[in-house]
């Protein structure tokens, strides 16, 4: 089954507006989904229009991490904001809710903002076979 | 008026898994609720740098106890959709049934904790006497009760053979007579309605604007439901959104429990349409290219990005749980609650914080 969905890049200077537009033609927020890559982070808002998914992208790069929060549009996007800056340390600008840090209490701080997993821990040696 | 923090869980009776809330109250009033999550993250998307992505489905199925088996499917669904894999007929019609059984055992599960926490401890043990009969009819076809490990990447594991589609409909004749007699309690006993009508209401608009999913959504009167977006073997059978418009504790609570009902026909439509022939597909090759793919979990609608570059492990792998969708919403209803209001207000979205710490 192919999904009924679009996606468009847009510049970031337009994030605000797009969802401005987005939200006067009734869409729903369905998703924002960080992606950290090696030169920047893509960032991809989804709206569903009656079962029609739109989604929008904007990149972000890595030397200057900062995004316009869309809390002003969209009330319920402050969890997805606090998302992206606690997983992967990105800055977003004017959340309507803003958690500091908080929302997500992991033990790496910021593990998703890398794009290679840390290296596997060595393994002991193996030990003697045990009995069943 | 003085205002104190109340902290709620991470442990708490009413709730099953580690969520943590703090209550700003005034008087017996919650005026603000702050969430903190992530109390067993574990990183699961970040796994996909390490997993081969056929290996990848175990850890999809991994992502929630309750509705293992539609994340594997969601995940197999996506990958078959960026790969253009074509599976069997039979495969989408077993998919149906599969999970049509989680969604029963999951709103059953939901239906005990609702009664538990209103204190209505034989409600409580009937639900989840019955919900073991659906487990052991999981158990019977898929040799699992929690992690079904039936679905992968171009179609199914397992069949169900006559045999066992006989069992499984005389199963179902007794846990639907069991259900009725359940959800008879639920809609019309007093003390459940003095409990749940007028608590946490949700309009239309506030229930869009705020992102809401699944059943949260379509009691304040929203008929979307993504079963409707035709995967698996719905565009074959007959369905229509399960919807309330009073938007408060009872009208989730009714919702949930129609659905049930609504489960139990998609079930014997499937099973008396599905046609005979393969059960999965060879799968060859690495996905390259990306999707978005979403289904309907039995607490709404859950969402896969999946993106490939070609190789054997996926590039990006996110899952917007229906819980997370939900949490703006749970927020929403604790402002200006009863402090007493709390624990069914947190009930009321059925949180899933399994899913949701993915």
């Amino acid at each position: 089954m192919k999904p009924d969905q679009t996606l468009e890049i847009i510049a970031l200077a337009d994030l605000v507006e797009k969802a401005r537009v987005v939200q006067a033609q009734g869409g729903r927020l369905v998703q924002i989904c960080a992606t950290a890559l090696p030169s920047e982070f893509e960032l991809t808002y989804s709206f569903d229009f009656g079962g029609r998914l739109a989604s929008f992208r904007v990149q972000v790069p890595r030397d200057h991490p900062r995004v316009p929060s869309i809390g002003s549009v969209y009330a319920c996007a402050f969890l997805y904001e606090n998302e992206m800056h606690d997983l992967f340390n990105l800055s977003v600008e004017g959340m309507t809710v803003d958690f500091h840090g908080k929302l997500y209490n992991t033990a790496i701080k910021y593990a998703f903002g890398e794009t290679k997993a840390p290296p596997a821990k060595p393994q002991p040696a193996a030990a003697a076979a045990q009995p069943n | 008026m003085a205002r104190t923090i109340i902290p709620f869980g991470p442990q708490h009776p009413v709730l099953p898994e580690p969520v943590h809330l703090d209550l700003v109250v005034e008087d017996e009033k919650v005026v603000e609720a702050r969430p903190s999550i992530g109390f067993v993250h574990r990183g699961l998307e970040k796994l996909v740098e390490k997993k081969d992505y056929v290996e990848f489905v175990y850890v999809a199925e991994r992502i929630c106890g309750i509705c293992s088996f539609i994340h594997g499917q969601t995940y197999c669904q996506a990958i078959e959709a960026i790969m253009d894999i074509p599976v069997p007929p039979r495969a989408h019609y077993l998919r149906t049934v599969w999970g049509e059984l989680s969604r029963i055992h999951s709103h059953l599960l939901w239906l005990g904790l609702m009664a538990d926490g209103m204190g209505f401890e034989s409600l409580f043990m009937h639900s989840w006497r019955v919900r073991e009969q659906v487990l052991n009819v999981i158990e019977a076809t898929t040799g699992g009760r929690v992690i079904f490990g039936s679905c992968k990447i171009g179609g199914v594991r397992r069949d169900i053979d006559a045999d066992g589609v006989k069992h499984v409909l005389a199963e179902l004749e007794t846990i639907e007579r069991d259900m009725r007699e359940i959800t008879k309690v639920f809609i019309n006993d007093n003390s459940v309605k003095k409990r749940l009508s007028g608590v946490g209401t949700l309009s239309r608009q506030e229930a869009h604007d705020l992102g809401c999913v699944g059943p949260v959504l379509r009691a304040s009167g929203v008929a979307q439901d993504m079963r409707q977006l035709g995967y698996a073997a719905y565009p074959e059978l007959e369905m229509e959104p399960v919807t309330r418009t009073d938007g408060d504790s009872y009208a989730r609570c009714a919702v949930r429990c129609d659905e049930l009902f609504q489960s139990v026909s998609l079930i014997r439509q499937a099973l008396a349409r599905i046609p005979a022939g393969e059960i999965a597909v060879k799968v060859n090759g690495n996905p390259k290219g990306e999707v978005i793919m979403r289904t309907e979990q039995p607490r709404g609608e859950v969402v896969y990005c999946l993106k490939a570059n070609g190789g054997r492990n996926l590039q990006r792998f996110r899952v917007r749980t229906p819980t997370f969708a939900n949490i703006p919403a749970m927020l929403k209803l604790l402002q200006g609650c009863d402090l007493a209001d709390v624990p069914v207000l947190v009930l009321t979205i059925d949180p899933c914080i399994s899913c949701t710490e993915r």
